[in-house]
């Protein structure tokens, strides 16, 4: 029934469109004039459309950056986050820059020179010193992001933290996550999906002896603050990509390898439910949930899949908690070891 | 068939006789006797071939943009029952709900029809096969037949990715780079069963006609340009189509590869792809392999593929700007460099759609280098467009409005690309929805843009008539508000953290106060998708019904406009044109007209020009 209201509708459309072609060809038939050859009136009103749209856009997005700068990511919660926003916010300007000044430039003159048939445009086929110019400028403009992005990314990834970083495993399979600390040695035992069997569900090689203290756990996992920490990321199925993005973090999890990323997570969740920015965000969220009658929000650190890998890939989600070292080394004794849950 | 083959070969012999001897062409053989089947069905005249490029992407545009609509719909009101939804989806959208594998085939299949099929095919095939001959001078293709195997390989192509959607466990739904082992196993999801066989053989038969074509305007470009047709008087469209062609031929056979090692680990137990997988409850027997190698090798084709899709958009553009500017196009030599250098530098970057993949960080670094250079000469291309404006006299028909927009949004969609090239600031934003607004600005929007300027401009020269100017108008604003009102917002749901490819982001609450931007943006994709109804009526209409066009309606110097309207085989009833100046002399001083074809003698004491 709908599909037939629609074709309805789309053929009616059609049908109005073509009439009112129609009637304006036969109009502009009787003026005797071409319809379809541009005139002075209309270089005139597009030229003007150009000039009103650039104000529409450059005014909507400078009101976007204001109205939507509550629904960002928050402040990060990591070392080497910091330096990734300053990078972010340094790289973010230039481009804000060059964009407000090309913008309105390329609307300005389509409106400027909308053509009139008095005027003729001037002979300009190429100025060697200008094109030099804007050559280098930008490569210098470039050479400085691209030092300074590299020198960034270099330590992120190579540079060794002085403290020995916690080992942990992140596990990824449809459609959820495990986490695997290293336990009191801080060494991960073997692992492989071939092993996998029973309770056994990460492969863990029970004839390895580093394996014996390692902890396996679902639901949620614990991080100490301050201290620097080893995501060595294995999946079971498909890719899947470990994004947590309020630590700037984020490493594909690829069958049949094991992939890494180092960090340290500098802000407990204690104190980021207090920070401002979270809590008018999260009043903000509860009173969307309120409205629509759904659990209240309370806000915690995630880790969220960000590779497509199936159905429930919009739900493949781990609760994480930064906490105080003492809190931290408390949760972790609660835990069952892995020669303890065989 | 066989007999249309030998006349076409002893055409192109005479041909590049003609072109040393200008002697008169259609004295010397019979062709066959017009009929339907060969001049509308298996034609092998560029003109007619253009025409089918262009319908076919236009049906499969109009497949893809209305994909687009229905996952929109999704997103700003999830899991809400929708009738529309019932309708189009049958049993994938029970009671009105998209089902979450349909949701993940529909962005897979709008993003592999939108990339190859309308913004490859449809652009690069209608465009390259209209203009190649027309503004180098030369009756037809090098060779008809393979430029008429191109199209049907590509035909078959489009039938059978259409022909995926109907099957029963669904189309493809590993997103449009089909990364294994999720495209590699029906169990991981059901769209990689039959639907995914599909997908594979229509990419196989898509990239023999990419290649059958792009070979084609490679050797029709080098070995027949009319006398005078210099490459340095060339038009920036031919420069742009030539160096795509090139990229294309290049890059095609690597994503070819890459499929036929897929169908491999899909149908016979090998494992370069697969390794260590337990899934569906057991371990399967592949070992070794690894899913890293297919996106460098899908890369390697997936990043010039970018370039295959904007060059054209960006030749057309040059040609539409200086045309309505009645200027040069201001700095050629520079264009044509630009052109050069981002084309070479295309195949050195694939890598930075792999920063986050566990590759070497070291070869993050390079790749973050390589990257980032992309923009001087893209910077180059666009602060020399605004030149051409400045000091112009400007003409906005559709296809200049067009052609503006294209240059604002590959502009804003460019420089995300700075933030988006840099490997440490990737890592926050990877595959989150500030890569979809990018992507979809830089690349999407430039190139459908380019497209629209490219129907518009050149209508009256494929049918002879002019597209109705006001409702011209009318699309274009529409198109273009509804465009920048669809993508901008997106950069921020990507600020927030949003992942793209997510059903519904109702499961985490740190996104509900993201509900809003989304219907925001479906209604603009909604009023974007209706206004492409004015242009297909528009279309339609003027092909039929629209005013009759001259010969040179747009007051052009390049040499499609020199040729008469009328479909014939050859392209000039005479000897061909002969150049004597390049393709910019617009508003020339101490000429008479604001444009002097390229066919006008250089005057006694006149200067050449570039």
């Amino acid at each position: 029934m709908s599909t037939l209201l629609i074709l309805l509708v789309l053929v009616l459309a059609a049908v109005v469109i073509g009439q009112i072609v129609r009637i304006f060809e036969l109009s502009t038939a009787i003026k005797g004039v071409d319809e379809n050859e541009i005139t002075e009136r209309d270089n005139d009103w597009q030229g003007l459309l150009m000039l009103l749209f650039m104000i529409g856009m450059l005014g909507s997005f400078i009101w976007m950056m204001f109205a939507y700068q509550d629904v960002v990511l928050p402040k990060a919660a990591s070392a080497h986050g910091s330096d990734v926003d300053q990078l972010w916010d340094i790289s973010m300007a230039t481009i804000l820059v060059m964009f407000f000044l090309t913008q309105p430039i390329l609307f300005y003159f389509s409106y400027k020179y909308r053509g009139k048939a008095s005027r003729k445009a001037d002979f300009v086929s190429h100025n060697d010193k200008l094109e030099l110019v804007w050559t280098v400028i930008p490569a210098i403009v470039l050479a400085g992001l691209i030092l300074y992005g590299l020198s960034t990314w270099h330590q992120i990834m190579f540079e060794d933290p002085e403290e020995e970083p916690l080992v942990v495993e992140i596990y990824a399979k449809q459609f959820g996550w495990n986490a695997r600390y290293a336990g009191s040695d801080n060494l991960l035992g073997y692992a492989n999906v071939r092993n996998i069997a029973g309770v056994n569900i990460l492969g863990v090689d029970d004839t390895d002896p580093n394996a014996m203290d390692d902890i396996v756990v679902g639901t949620e996992m614990h991080l100490p603050v301050n201290r620097p920490v080893v995501f060595r990321f294995r999946a079971q199925d498909v890719i899947h990509s470990a994004y947590l993005p309020h630590f700037r973090v984020q490493m594909n999890c690829v069958p049949g390898a094991v992939t890494q990323f180092k960090f340290t997570p500098t802000v407990t969740t204690a104190e980021m439910r207090t920070d401002d920015f979270v809590e008018q965000k999260v009043a903000r969220v509860n009173d969307i949930r309120d409205g629509k009658g759904e659990e209240p929000y309370e806000f915690d650190y995630v880790l969220l899949c960000n590779k497509i890998c199936g159905a429930a890939h919009y739900n493949m989600q781990m609760k994480v908690v930064v906490e105080t070292e003492e809190e931290f080394n408390n949760w972790i004794k609660e835990q069952k070891t892995f020669a303890e849950s065989i | 068939m066989s007999d249309q083959q030998s006349t076409t070969t002893i055409e192109v012999q005479e041909e590049l006789h003609e072109v040393a001897g200008h002697e008169h062409h259609d004295d010397h053989h019979d062709h066959p006797e017009p009929n339907f089947w060969n001049t509308y069905v298996f034609s092998t005249d560029h003109k007619m071939i253009a025409k089918q490029f262009l319908i076919t992407g236009m049906v499969m545009g109009t497949i893809g943009m209305f994909m687009s609509t229905l996952f929109r719909l999704q997103l700003a009101w999830p899991e809400q029952p929708n009738p529309l939804l019932e309708t189009f989806l049958g049993k994938w959208a029970p009671d009105g709900v998209m089902d979450p594998n349909i949701y993940l085939a529909l962005v897979t299949i709008h993003g592999t029809i939108m990339v190859f099929f309308v913004l490859t095919a449809g652009l690069s095939g209608t465009f390259s096969n209209l203009l190649i001959p027309l503004q180098i001078g030369a009756r037809d293709m090098a060779s008809g037949f393979i430029n008429m195997l191109s199209y049907w390989f590509f035909f078959a192509s489009s039938l059978v990715m259409v022909a995926s959607l109907f099957v029963t466990s669904g189309p493809a739904a590993a997103g449009w780079t089909v990364y294994p082992p999720l495209s590699a196993l029906p169990q991981a999801i059901p769209g990689s069963g039959t639907g995914m066989t599909l997908w594979l053989v229509s990419m196989t038969l898509f990239i023999v006609s990419a290649l059958l074509g792009g070979l084609n305007y490679i050797v029709t470009v080098l070995n027949l340009r009319t006398e005078g047709m210099t490459m340095t008087r060339l038009p920036l469209t031919i420069w742009a189509f030539f160096v795509t062609a090139i990229l294309g031929v290049l890059s095609f056979p690597v994503l070819l590869s890459a499929s036929l090692l897929l169908v491999f680990d899909r149908s016979m137990g090998t494992s370069f792809y697969l390794s260590d997988i337990f899934i569906g409850g057991e371990v399967l027997d592949h070992a070794g392999g690894s899913p890293v190698l297919f996106q460098h090798l899908f890369w390697f084709l997936g990043h010039p593929e970018v370039y295959i899709i904007l060059l054209p958009a960006l030749g057309i553009t040059s040609e539409v700007i200086a045309t309505n500017s009645r200027k040069p196009i201001f700095g050629y030599r520079a264009m044509v460099a630009s052109i050069l250098a981002i084309a070479f530098l295309s195949f050195i970057v694939w890598g930075h759609h792999m920063f986050v993949t566990g590759m070497n960080p070291f070869l993050g670094s390079v790749f973050t280098f390589t990257t980032l250079l992309i923009a001087i000469p893209s910077a180059v291309k666009a602060f020399n467009y605004i030149t051409t404006l400045w000091k112009g006299n400007l003409r906005f028909t559709p296809a200049m409005l067009f052609s503006i927009a294209l240059v604002s949004t590959f502009i804003t969609g460019g420089l995300t690309g700075i933030i988006l090239g840099d490997s440490a600031l990737d890592i926050n934003v990877h595959d989150t929805y500030f890569v979809v607004a990018h992507f979809h600005i830089v690349m999407g929007l430039s190139a459908i843009f380019g497209m629209f300027a490219g129907i518009y401009h050149w209508f009256p020269r494929m049918w002879g008539r002019r597209m109705n100017k006001k409702l011209g108008y009318w699309h274009f604003w529409l198109t273009f508000i509804s465009a920048y009102g669809v993508f901008f917002p997106m950069h921020f749901l990507g600020l927030a953290g949003l992942p793209r490819r997510y059903y519904t982001n109702t499961a985490f609450p740190m996104f509900d106060d993201l509900a809003d931007i989304n219907v925001l943006i479906s209604y603009f994709a909604i009023i974007g998708t209706a206004a492409q109804l004015l242009f297909f009526f528009n279309f339609v209409y003027s092909m039929f019904r629209g005013k009759k066009a001259d010969q040179n309606p747009w007051k052009s110097n390049t040499l499609e406009w020199t040729a008469p309207v009328k479909h014939m085989h050859g392209n000039w009833p005479g000897a061909l044109p002969k150049v004597y100046r390049w393709a910019y002399d617009y508003s020339k001083p101490g000429m008479d007209e604001d444009y002097v074809p390229q066919t006008v003698p250089i005057k006694d004491g006149e200067e050449e020009t570039h």
